[in-house]
């Protein structure tokens, strides 16, 4: 497999643990008690050093001298590789963890077949990673569940959120040109494989939760290629703001 | 009070609880929650530990400002680690003040309401990068010079909250330093990041540890308590002499024209300090005095409907649990 | 002030071979959200292998104000330590 291509494989899974490591930082300071607070910073520190372990193989496989960071703030917009679902803001608690949860137990699928990935240093990375994810997953769901069967206001609150972000669980399906060669050569994973078990397991947790799932069919997709909703150039112009606004600089 | 006087049997002669508490604080013994003590001691412990509770996650916010945009992985991970460690800090000191018989609720009742002080160096804004570096370096640095004579402080869970602070904040001065070494070692803008940062911060932080000692009204009494075991003024001087040098060492300038060293005293003399600015900070007045209230009161608005939600989950488990039973 | 989240008590076991030991306290609104916060509040930096949490209203304390009658009568049980024993120095190990 080129190195090209299994850098091009990497960021559509590292790019996800970044953005969703950079929206759960926001929140830093902000949450709903001082538990919960630390609770969510330790999921992004989860990503954020999920993130770095990519990064740091990615900047090898490229060569040129490349850093962690210059793959993290120094691309365009375009060359990123998150799905639409973690970019999404935190608009409220409840879309802090819908959105967690959407992502986590499409995660932990996706992680528990890259532990087995032919190129050992995803797979350790993966490994690594699942004990993190687990207790994402936990967490999330518990809260999915107080949120759903908890009070009327936040059984609103949180269907809400399941109803606005249910449009961005397709994409996490979707295969790109890069998945195909990365699954030809045993070093990715087949996402289509992992989508009747999560989608399996998502209504489970919400109907424990007394949520209702979505009834759509029209799903949201692009940021796999690159394309982002409006809200992924703000995330990043805070992001880069640093590398962008002074070049070149040790830090 | 019956409570008051209890008879010594040994002498037949009465001692009272309070000459019985002053001798366990005179030996150095610790003072526990259900252990009888003066209403006095418990309400300057509910200020003391709740103000510096409240400055833990107050403190949270200027720093919390950066973390969106930390220039690297590597300072985003080590800077969202620090300000998540406030947030234990502040959570194991409203714990400690909880043991005195007043809730959390209550004390964050009392952030909201302005009744309840915390450290003024929070109203300052961080307005660059180096500001992070210049906080851990400064502010954390004369944090701890005030926090560790409290680790042997009389009253146990205040003791016993303030090691663990004390251990856990070991690398957040570093943190802060490794920036200012960074900065002063980098580009002439890298540089001048630094040099502006020191200068914004450098009073802000001598006036962080407290009035000079002929204004401080609580001294005498908390010297005794061991809330305090040295002078605000001699906790200034500590801080200098040992800020001064490490300064020098990153080739930072240090914006007090006043400063050179007393060779005969053995320590820094430095110049005036501008109190009528800490009086006015203290008062509501600082720059980001608003915004800070305001951020941690959203915070507290807009979680309710959260925490509400847990408490009633929690209470419909517990009723299903019982059903069950039954 | 119905909806606050009670207080728990936390006890981590640093590592197997040690008892639990009070490590602090924190609120929740249930048991298993005292784990997971005490997981996440006490073993930041790889504090613990095992957690306790029971909500504070359920111990029960000793009045500190009884220490005497409770504590004091076992001061001169002198009896119950080794040293209270005479034995010829030959013996060195007992």
């Amino acid at each position: 497999m080129k190195n090209e291509n299994k850098i091009q494989y990497i960021y559509g899974i590292a790019d996800n643990a970044l953005i969703l490591g950079q929206r759960l930082s926001e929140l830093c300071g902000h949450g709903p008690n001082l538990e919960t607070d630390i609770a969510l910073t330790n999921m992004a520190l989860d990503l954020l050093g999920q993130t770095r372990s990519y990064y740091q193989y990615v900047a090898e496989l490229s060569g040129e001298g490349k850093t962690e960071d210059d793959i993290a703030f120094l691309r365009t917009e375009r060359q990123y590789k998150n799905v639409l679902l973690v970019e999404q803001p935190n608009k409220h608690f409840g879309y802090v963890i819908t959105r967690q949860f959407l992502f986590d137990i499409f995660h932990l699928l996706l992680l528990e077949k890259l532990q087995n990935s032919e190129d050992e240093r995803l797979a350790a990375i993966a490994k690594k990673g699942i004990k993190e994810v687990s207790y994402h997953q936990r967490f999330s769901s518990d809260w999915i569940k107080r949120l759903g069967d908890g009070t009327k206001e936040s059984h609103q609150k949180v269907q809400e959120a399941v109803d606005d972000l249910w449009t961005f669980t397709d994409e996490l399906f979707h295969s790109t040109e890069e998945d195909q060669i990365a699954l030809d050569h045993k070093i990715g994973v087949d996402t289509i494989e992992l989508k009747e078990k999560y989608y399996q397991k998502v209504k489970e947790i919400l109907e424990e939760a007394t949520l209702s799932i979505p009834e759509t069919k029209w799903f949201q997709k692009g940021g796999k290629q690159g394309i982002h909703s409006e809200h992924m150039g703000y995330l990043l112009s805070d992001l880069q703001y640093m590398q962008r606004t002074y070049p070149n600089m040790k830090w | 009070m019956s409570k008051k006087e209890i008879k010594n049997q040994a002498d037949g002669q009465s001692i009272s609880l309070e000459e019985i508490f002053d001798q366990k604080i005179a030996q150095d013994e610790k003072i526990e929650p259900k252990d009888w003590m003066p209403e006095k001691y418990r309400k300057t412990h509910i200020r003391q530990i709740s103000q510096h509770a409240h400055s833990e996650i107050v403190g949270m916010l200027p720093e919390g400002n950066w973390i969106t945009r930390a220039p690297s992985l590597r300072r985003k991970v080590a800077l969202l680690a620090k300000v998540q460690d406030e947030a234990g800090h502040g959570l194991y000191l409203y714990s400690a003040c909880e043991t005195l018989g007043v809730s959390r609720d209550e004390l964050y009742e009392q952030l909201h309401t302005g009744k309840a002080k915390y450290s003024s160096i929070f109203n300052y804004p961080t307005i660059t990068w180096a500001d992070m570096g210049a906080i851990g370096w400064l502010v954390d640095g004369a944090a701890i010079i005030n926090q560790v004579p409290l680790c042997s402080t009389s009253y146990g869970p205040y003791a016993r909250a303030m090691i663990r602070v004390c251990k856990e904040e070991s690398f957040h001065q570093r943190q802060g330093y490794e920036i200012m070494i960074t900065l002063a070692k980098g580009s002439p803008e890298q540089k001048e990041m630094a040099q502006d940062a020191l200068n914004r911060w450098w009073w802000p932080s001598l006036m962080m540890l407290g009035p000079t000692d002929a204004e401080s009204v609580h001294t005498a009494q908390s010297m005794k308590w061991k809330l305090k075991r040295k002078t605000n003024d001699e906790l200034r001087q500590q801080f200098i002499d040992q800020t001064v040098p490490q300064a020098e060492l990153i080739g930072l300038t240090i914006p007090d024209p006043d400063l050179k060293w007393n060779e005969e005293k053995g320590c820094y003399d430095f110049g005036e300090i501008d109190w009528d600015e800490f009086w006015q900070v203290v008062k509501g007045h600082g720059p980001c005095n608003k915004e800070r209230l305001s951020a941690r009161v959203n915070a507290w608005e807009e979680g309710e409907w959260v925490r509400d939600a847990a408490m009633a989950y929690a209470e419909k488990q517990e009723d299903k649990k019982l059903k069950k039973a039954i | 002030m119905k909806n606050n989240w009670p207080l728990w008590e936390v006890f981590v076991r640093s590592k197997n071979g040690l008892e639990h030991r009070h490590f602090g306290s924190l609120h929740a609104a249930d048991a298993e959200m005292a784990l997971e916060n005490a997981r996440d509040v006490y073993t930041r930096r790889n504090e613990g292998v095992s957690i306790w949490v029971v909500e504070s209203k359920n111990i029960t304390a000793s009045n500190p104000e009884h220490n005497g009658e409770l504590f004091e009568p076992a001061n001169d049980k002198v009896y119950r330590h080794p040293t209270f024993y005479d034995l010829p120095d030959e013996v060195k190990h007992m």
